[in-house]
């Protein structure tokens, strides 16, 4: 286990360099750049002026110096051209010395342009957001998903299945900007009537999470995400239950119910966990809408405000988080299969 | 449930079971009936479609959605199944009537641990608890003799071997003492020396625990050594029924004659019972003939009585329930022999074709998908030697993992050996692969594969594919003159030349795997390898592709490699026989060589094995203890020393230290053991047939 613990983290570790290096590469084109330029010296600069600002600020040394500065293992610095001066590490704390090396893998995630802040500190607290609405759609999707998944699979083509099959292909069907609006309308505007909820879930963050405030951008993912994995988990639910060892179960008398649960529901949740596991990543980037529409600060919310305004740093930041959630949640499922599925040993 | 209770434990009365699909009511079973009483087994016959696996599941009362009893009655200790709600069924199922099912591996749940499926039966339908039914578990385990049985409970299944799997299988349905056991192939797919010891402990455990049995299998021979009486079922209905003995010996119905007249014999000579198959084919359940089903293809057919209306079953008189379904049993000669066949004079053998000469194949395995790194070495095949001359069968027997189709794919060049080498016509092949051998050597070897069904390309005619191995083969010079050889391949498999424009899936078994015979003669093979060429067939069909695999074999003067765990079938055909175990040749020689004494105590066991439909043969009993060993880890010296019955006869442990040498034991004849010659003196056949007049 314990190797193949360390096999799995070195490719993690290439996989992770390879991804960042091509989002460095995009983030860094030379209109990107000239972008750059303009928007933080002045929108009027002519072409020799943007050059001179790019090289004051570092972006005319090669690519792959840039990468390994921004990576923490080039030393970060570049001779100011107009000065003797050295421009050092601007994402250290005010007042610190600025080291030598200035990378992610020192801690120094850059400086964002938009914020007029350290990125690291700004990525951290948005995850947090995020993470917390990430944390109850899950508590309400897979729960939800795989129940209907088992109660639909468990007897393929009765009416049960057949009406939970197209509640899911229905949810699924929904984009979230469609059924947010929806329940906003409906369950928090006077044009429904009800006003249950809040429309926002900004206060979430400022007061904390509240019944009020927090469900209608929950059930407005976990609808949308359920579907998938209900779907998923039907299909496996439904061959589990023709094969012979359950035949074998019903013939030895064991109740229907404990045929379900004892018997198909492991087998049968194989092929799902690789399924919820990948949601993980959905979530990430699929919060953008949500977190829009309820104006809920969060990771999604940040990664339009860095991609809208052209924050390299920022925009770096948020893909080294998303690679990384990717890979761990990747390898929590291979770990994960290895547990429901006992036929597959790793040493 | 009522333990009193001494009437029959099972009685079916002219049951129908129909399936309904979209195309209408398909009937699978009809008019069945049988008895059975407390401890009698009873032996249910038949090829594959004929109905006995649903007369099990029916029984079960599981016969899912399309399935339905339309008519008749299944009484379990008197009283109708029918009348039993869900949970009384749920009830009776494992405690009263357990099942032991064909494939072991799909019937135990792949991701619970042995202990707590077995557990679980007792616990349901015993109230027992976790300890108790625990120490039940390991008396069970115990029963079924399996070693160390508390690490065995705590094991998956895929950790145990095919075998251990269906011991496990046969101890959870033992687990609550039913009063009925059905099983279903229960050793189908289980090779033979380990369905020989399967067979043994299902009929010690029925005979300890008193259950009464229901035996499907389509092995007359397997029906013979466990059952008491039997039924022999052909196209949905029961044919025959009555005692072993008497539908053995004194049987009235024409399939059941056929049925046994196309089962070779590994007792009997050739020419003293020739194979006859029966003709034709099995009828599709919504084809069946007006009348017998068996009608078109019987022999003692009556056109206006047979094809008129449904056949009864007619009891014959003096027997105990002894019945038939045929009008005209009273009328046949029964006692006639089979219509005589021209022997062909076995062809004399010329010069050696195919010379195997120390030939080794080693694979490299990594242990595990996910991190590579150390390799272990299977040794498929360890310093074969042997040669094969021209118009000459050499039968290859072993079980599975003996290394036998690695052979065939050495020869065949799809691998290239480790070691050693194989001539064929003075030519080294082994170390050429088949994309690198000329276009005469890839003609010259030729290959029957086992599964007809797989290995036609279900897109293209017949026609088709024969064509493009003869262009591949560059056999004629124009489209017309393959057209014409193609043609002249359906007359030589006796098909129909119409068959040209059919496409695979219009074709049955047999005529498939005739194709495939057709398609490995199309270049004029020197070598044919006959890889398992009938045993993916029903055996009313074996016994023609076999005949026909001969005769074409004989006048081309080929030489066959048949490759075979069939020991009554190679004794058929063959003319020498070689025996693998574990990679190694453990013995060689001609077949009246190996079939009689002295034997290697491997092939002495494989013959005590093969269950023979026969009463009038007595066999030694010798049962093998444990499993064939993995090629990946082979014991230290002789390959067979783990299993073999007769290692005692051998001082001083040299089984254990020391791979045997050849030991040459007549002209032709070499046996790869240590044992002392006197006790090879001293061994008696293994088959003996009775002297005994014929009725």
């Amino acid at each position: 286990m314990t190797t193949f613990l360390l096999r799995r983290v070195g490719g993690m570790v290439l996989t992770a360099l390879c991804l960042t290096f091509v989002v460095f590469f995009l983030t860094n084109l030379d209109p990107n750049l000239e972008k750059l330029a303009k928007s933080e010296g002045s929108v009027r600069m002519s072409d020799a002026d943007v050059e001179s600002w790019l090289d004051k600020n570092g972006f005319s040394q090669p690519l792959l110096v840039r990468y390994g500065q921004w990576l923490g293992v080039v030393p970060y610095k570049h001779p100011a051209p107009d000065s003797d001066a050295t421009v050092t590490c601007r994402a250290a704390e005010p007042g610190e010395e600025p080291p030598t090396f200035c990378g992610v893998l020192e801690g120094y995630w850059g400086y964002s342009t938009v914020f007029k802040d350290r990125v690291g500190g700004i990525i951290g607290g948005k995850i947090a957001a995020t993470g917390v609405l990430m944390f109850w759609v899950m508590v309400v999707m897979v729960p939800m998903a795989l129940l209907i998944g088992v109660l639909a699979g468990m007897r393929e083509g009765s009416r049960t299945d057949r009406s939970l099959s197209t509640f899911s292909i229905a949810t699924t069907a929904t984009p979230e900007y469609v059924s947010g609006v929806l329940f906003i309308v409906i369950f928090a505007s006077s044009v429904g009537g009800l006003r249950w909820f809040k429309g926002t879930a900004t206060s979430a963050i400022d007061s904390g999470v509240t019944f009020e405030n927090f469900t209608l951008p929950v059930l407005t993912m976990a609808l949308y995400g359920m579907g998938y994995i209900a779907r998923m988990t039907r299909a496996s639910m439904a061959e589990v239950m023709t094969a012979q060892y359950i035949r074998t179960a019903r013939l030895k008398g064991v109740r229907f119910r404990d045929v379900v649960l004892k018997h198909a529901l492991r087998n049968a949740l194989i092929a799902p966990f690789t399924v919820i596991m990948l949601q993980f990543p959905w979530l990430l980037t699929g919060v953008v809408i949500v977190e829009t529409l309820f104006n809920y600060k969060g990771f999604g919310w940040l990664l339009v405000q860095a991609a809208g305004n052209n924050d390299i740093d920022l925009l770096l930041g948020c893909s080294v988080v998303a690679v990384f959630v990717v890979l761990v949640t990747q390898l929590i499922s291979d770990i994960g299969y290895v547990y429901l599925n006992p036929r597959i040993r790793v040493r | 449930m009522s333990e009193s209770y001494d009437g029959p434990i099972l009685e079916i009365e002219n049951l129908h079971i129909s399936f309904f699909t979209q195309g209408g009511e398909i009937p699978a079973v009809m008019d069945f009936s049988c008895t059975v009483m407390p401890g009698e087994a009873m032996g249910l016959v038949g090829e594959s479609g004929c109905g006995k696996s649903t007369v099990a599941l029916g029984v079960m009362q599981d016969l899912g959605k399309n399935g339905r009893i339309v008519g008749g009655a299944i009484k379990f200790k008197g009283r109708d199944l029918a009348s039993y709600s869900e949970e009384e069924l749920r009830q009776i199922r494992g405690s009263e009537i357990a099942m032991i099912y064909q494939e072991p591996m799909a019937s135990l749940n792949p991701a619970m641990k042995i202990g707590r499926q077995l557990m679980e039966v007792p616990m349901i339908h015993r109230g027992m608890g976790k300890q108790e039914a625990y120490e039940r578990a390991l008396e069970m385990v115990t029963a079924v003799k399996l070693p160390d049985p508390a690490r065995i409970l705590n094991s998956y299944p895929h950790q145990l071997s095919g075998g251990q799997q269906q011991r496990i299988v046969i101890a959870m349905a033992l687990m609550a003492k039913p009063s009925l056991l059905i099983l279903d192939e229960p050793t189908t797919a289980l090779d033979v020396t380990v369905e020989a010891a399967i067979v043994d402990l299902v009929k010690e455990l029925g005979e300890t625990y008193g259950a009464s049995m229901l035996f499907i299998s389509h092995n007359l021979g397997l029906v013979l050594e466990v059952c008491d009486r039997l039924c022999v079922m052909y196209s949905g209905e029961a044919v025959e029924t009555g005692s072993i003995r008497q539908v053995f010996d004194k049987m009235r119905h024409p399939y059941t004659q056929g049925l046994f007249r196309s089962i070779p014999l590994p007792g009997a000579d050739k020419r003293a019972r020739p194979l006859v198959s029966i003709p034709g084919n099995f009828p599709l359940p919504n084809e069946r003939p007006p009348g017998c089903n068996f009608g078109p293809r019987c022999a003692y057919f009556e056109t206006g009585r047979c094809d008129a209306k449904d056949v009864p079953m007619a009891e014959v008189p003096g027997d105990d329930r002894h019945g038939t379904r045929c009008f005209r049993w009273n009328e046949i000669d029964w006692a006639a022999p089979p219509a005589a066949q021209e022997s062909v004079a076995a062809a004399e053998p010329g010069d050696v074709v195919l010379k195997v000469d120390d030939l080794q194949k080693y694979y490299e395995v990594s242990r595990s998908a996910f991190r590579g790194g150390t390799t272990r070495v299977v040794k498929a095949n360890e310093t074969l030697s042997f040669e094969a001359r021209e118009a000459e069968t050499l039968a290859i027997v072993g079980e599975s993992g003996c290394g036998k189709s690695t052979l065939a794919k050495v020869l065949m060049g799809l691998e290239t050996a480790t070691g050693g080498e194989v001539k064929l016509a003075n030519f080294d092949i082994s170390e050429v692969e088949i994309e690198k051998r000329d276009t005469e050597t890839v003609a010259a070897i030729q290959m029957v594969f086992q599964n007809p069904f797989d290995t036609l390309n279900p897109s293209h005619t017949i026609g088709a594919q024969i064509m493009r191995v003869l262009e591949k083969f560059k056999v004629g010079k124009t489209q017309a003159e393959r057209e014409e050889r193609m043609l002249q391949l359906l007359d030589l498999v006796k098909l129909p030349r119409a068959f040209a424009k059919r496409m695979p899936r219009q074709l049955s078994g047999g005529q498939k795997q005739r194709i495939g015979i057709a398609r490995a003669f199309a270049g004029d093979a020197k070598v044919v390898v006959a890889d398992e060429p009938v045993s993916a067939l029903d055996v009313s069909v074996q016994a023609a592709v076999t005949q026909l695999l001969m005769e074409i074999q004989r006048e081309r003067r080929t030489t066959m490699l048949f490759i075979s765990h069939d020991l009554s079938i190679v004794r058929y055909l063959s003319d020498r026989v070689m025996v693998m175990y574990l990679g190694h040749v453990v013995e060689i020689g001609s077949t009246e060589q190996v079939f009689a004494p002295p034997y290697h105590p491997y092939t002495e066991a494989l013959l005590s094995a093969v269950p023979i439909a026969d009463t009038k043969v007595k066999k030694r009993h010798i049962v093998l203890e444990g499993d064939i060993p993995s090629a990946m880890n082979p014991p230290p010296g002789c390959p067979f020393q783990t299993r073999c019955p007769r290692k005692a006869s051998v001082p001083g442990g040299l089984c254990e230290r020391e791979v045997p040498p050849m030991v040459t034991l007549a002209e032709g004849h070499r046996i790869k053991c240590h044992l002392p010659a006197e006790v090879l003196e001293a061994m008696e056949p293994v088959i003996q047939i009775e002297a005994t007049a014929a009725e």
